[in-house]
């Protein structure tokens, strides 16, 4: 076997990983896309051993539920072919390693900078009619930094350029030097700080699963709760931030109201709105007891109903309906190629659901998921995706407080990470699929952290959607994306 | 001499009314009638920041905008009561005079270098063109229809007899309503709220004012809707004696920030392009009045 496949949250010896020639690396992980819309990449990363760089491919196949691991040792700055070159999917991941590790590529099609954001090298167009608009890094509004350059024919886009990497913090370095358990998590809960419960239970589902903590079944309640609790308010907020972008007051008024009693519910639950310290690896320091399923309960009977009343408002209002459809398009074909995952890849008919694919926590048992799947990759799409996986969330949270299981008191588990492992663990926050990486050395230290947000793949979406819309579509078609700056520039 | 001084009254709560009636709709409180009168009173004790790459069109532009609207203001009169300039044809005056504001400003808007305010110069330029048509044919049937051709005698002599003089009265007050939210950058075709300087149309136009500047250009709105106001008031006071026809410009002004409120409280803005649509769309209504005009004059054949 050119693989080793393994399920989510299973870690594996480093030595069980089969270590392939470059060549037949880059030809079987590329085999093994092609063609195939139930496959794609979830991680590729390099890991520098004493003598190279140790390339670790993960193909995530969504039909055998497995992660597909792959591995091959080149030189330290060597040049080779790019997988790219034959497949997309792996544009940004090659061009973090290029950055990263220093590797050359012969092939790549655009290697330009990952997140530096020194000596940029836009695209220029050599024209009198086009001009050229550049926003950002500072925004207006409460937008984090990343610059976008327009190439404009008058009021139509021909190209949009999305240069990242302000918020770089070296998340991942961090993860390496700072050694006790409680700094690592509160690393993983400021990751990207709308995914606080998609990234601290993607931290703490692999943290448990390499040192071999048995999963209790109050924590992967808690934690599914969390992450339902979390879609649901950030969607909500999303359909505000949409309906304020396209000047539908009404919408943004309420739909921005609707979204605090959630967050306020976090604050009752474990004392953050953000759901910071909720989420701790072999323990819960705040217990979700039956008191607190009533009051959820309340919460959601309240919620409801105005937010039903107001979504059938806002999709009969012909104002807004004539802002929505068909801006921002991005065809199946797009997605395929570009390899979006969560809603970037849902909304044009793309299956990519970790709660389906590759299940976590409660999900695969208690809650057996159904992803909600529109076909037009427009800005409607994708609205009516977080309208719809709301109405989801909101039966599963009902399902799983019906029936409160016992938590026990926290106590102190020491966690021993295993030696010369490598875990990876999926989880899917509200955005989409969130995978973290960790390799331990000899002695069960953390050689290597590796973190990646939905956002890695889905900037390019963006870039591709807005094509041949209007310049003033572009604040609405970012908006109903939502990308997270700080979750790409870690 | 009326009309100017019931004009700068309303101007001081008119955009309140209007914040006001946005705020209930939304579940709000609001702030009071007077708070965006008391921002601007606040950005004129301050003074203005001036990029180095601007001229002295930039400091200027907001000067003569704001003198562009008052001396519009000057010709609209009240009632029977005139305006402080009155001749015959004072009509074309008063739509170049404010053109003439407009273009200082949007020459202004251009003067920064910035390519935001390029993109909003060049759309308010557009509707600004596309709503012309539709003022002067509205005001070229309502001459034809008294036979006089100065705001005063127009207004003055405009008395509705039959049916269809009333629905004439209608699709005025209509397009001039229009042509006050397209002329002002309201809803539907600009979002005054919105902070994404890509949808902006007359907001990106004012991104590097500040300051004095910033309040002048503020004010000058409020008194360009309060005009509007009324003009559209004019429609209903005909020759009726001061003590009925002031607490009935002030209902109609009212009466007109409350639809401007509820406007843009309970829709969404146009995508850009269908704009100059949706302009044309009052030329249409204008033709329609002028047809109706020579419908009532007999003259249509």
């Amino acid at each position: 076997m050119n693989y080793i496949s393994i399920y989510n949250n299973r870690p594996v010896g480093l030595k069980e990983i089969p270590e392939l020639g470059y060549d037949e690396f880059m030809n079987s992980n590329v085999d093994m896309l092609n063609g195939r819309a139930d496959r794609h990449c979830v991680n590729y990363f390099g890991y520098e051993t004493g003598a190279g760089v140790r390339l670790f491919c993960c193909i995530a196949d969504d039909t055998t539920h497995q992660i597909n691991i792959s591995s091959s040792v080149v030189g330290k700055k060597s040049t080779l072919h790019s997988f790219t070159a034959l497949n997309h999917n792996f544009e940004n991941f090659e061009r973090e390693i290029h950055e990263n590790l220093g590797i050359k590529y012969l092939d790549h099609p655009w290697l330009k900078p990952f997140r530096k954001i020194e000596d940029y090298p836009f695209c220029k167009a050599e024209s009198e009619e086009l001009h050229e608009v550049g926003v950002g890094p500072i925004h207006a509004g409460i937008i984090e930094p990343g610059h976008f350059r327009f190439i404009c024919n008058g009021e139509q886009i021909m190209h949009l350029e999305i240069q990242l990497g302000f918020q770089h913090r070296g998340i991942e370095q961090l993860f390496l030097q700072k050694n006790s358990l409680i700094e690592r998590t509160t690393l993983a809960e400021n990751i990207a700080g709308d995914t606080v419960v998609g990234h601290t239970a993607a931290f703490v589902n692999l943290w448990e699963s390499l040192c071999g903590f048995a999963p209790v079944h109050s924590l992967d309640y808690s934690r599914t709760l969390a992450m339902e609790l979390e879609r649901v308010a950030v969607h909500t907020g999303d359909l505000a931030a949409i309906c304020g972008d396209i000047a539908y007051q009404l919408g943004n008024s309420v739909y921005g109201r609707l979204r605090t009693p959630i967050i306020n519910f976090f604050q009752e639950w474990g004392g953050n709105r953000l759901s910071k310290g909720l989420i701790r690896a072999g323990k819960i320091n705040y217990p979700f007891t039956p008191e607190l399923a009533q009051r959820l309960a309340i919460v959601l009977d309240t919620f409801e109903p105005d937010f039903d009343e107001i979504s059938s408002k806002l999709f009969k209002l012909p104002s807004a309906l004539s802002r929505m459809e068909k801006t921002g398009v991005v065809s199946y074909d797009e997605v395929l190629e570009i390899g979006t995952v969560g809603m970037a890849a849902r909304m044009s008919g793309l299956m990519r659901d970790i709660r389906t694919s590759h299940p976590f926590n409660l999900y695969g048992s208690s809650i057996i998921h159904e992803p909600v799947i529109k076909r037009h990759g427009d800005v409607y799409s994708r609205t009516q995706i977080r309208k719809e996986e709301v109405r989801q969330s909101l039966g599963y949270i009902r399902k799983i407080i019906e029936n409160v299981p016992e938590f026990r008191k926290p106590e102190e588990v020491q966690f021993t990470p295993a030696a010369n492992m490598f875990a990876i663990s999926l989880t899917e926050g509200w955005r989409g699929e969130i995978c973290h990486c960790a390799i331990t050395d000899n002695s069960g230290n953390l050689a290597l952290y590796k973190i990646k947000d939905p956002s890695h793949h889905n900037w390019m979406a963006l870039a591709m959607s807005v094509r041949n819309n209007e310049i003033s579509d572009f604040p609405v078609c970012n908006k109903s994306f939502n990308l997270s700056y700080s979750g790409h520039d870690l | 001499m009326v009309s100017l001084i019931l004009i700068l009254l309303t101007s001081l709560f008119f955009m309140g009314v209007v914040i006001r009636t946005k705020s209930i709709a939304s579940g709000r409180k609001g702030p009071g009638l007077f708070q965006p009168m008391k921002d601007i009173l606040r950005l004129w004790k301050k003074g203005s920041v001036y990029s180095r790459t601007t001229t002295f069109i930039f400091r200027i532009a907001p000067t003569i905008y704001f003198s562009s609207v008052l001396m519009a203001i000057f010709m609209v009169p009240h009632g029977n009561n005139p305006g402080l300039i009155s001749f015959s044809g004072d009509f074309v005056m008063f739509a170049y005079i404010l053109a003439t504001g407009k273009f200082l400003s949007i020459i202004s808007a251009l003067d920064t270098g910035s390519s935001f305010e390029g993109m909003g110069a060049s759309r308010e330029a557009l509707f600004s063109m596309l709503v012309e048509p539709a003022f002067f044919v509205l005001l070229g049937s309502l001459a034809l229809f008294t036979g006089h051709t100065s705001f005063i005698s127009i207004f003055t002599t405009l008395h509705y007899e039959s049916n269809i003089s009333y629905m004439l009265g209608a699709l005025a007050t209509f397009v001039f309503f229009l042509i006050a939210m397209i002329e002002n950058s309201r809803m539907p075709v600009d979002d005054p709220k919105t902070h994404l300087e890509l949808t902006m149309v007359h907001e990106v136009m004012i991104l590097d004012n500040s300051g004095f500047d910033l309040g002048t250009i503020l004010y000058t709105t409020n008194l360009k809707f309060a005009m509007y106001g009324a003009i559209i008031s004019n429609f209903f006071i005909g020759a009726l004696p001061l003590e009925i026809s002031i607490p009935l410009f002030f209902v109609v002004q009212i009466g007109f920030g409350i639809a401007v409120g509820i406007i843009e409280s309970f829709m969404a803005r146009f995508r850009m392009a269908h704009n100059p649509q949706f302009i044309l769309i009052l030329t249409s209504v204008s033709m329609l009045i002028f047809f109706g005009v020579l419908m009532v004059l007999g003259r249509f054949v």
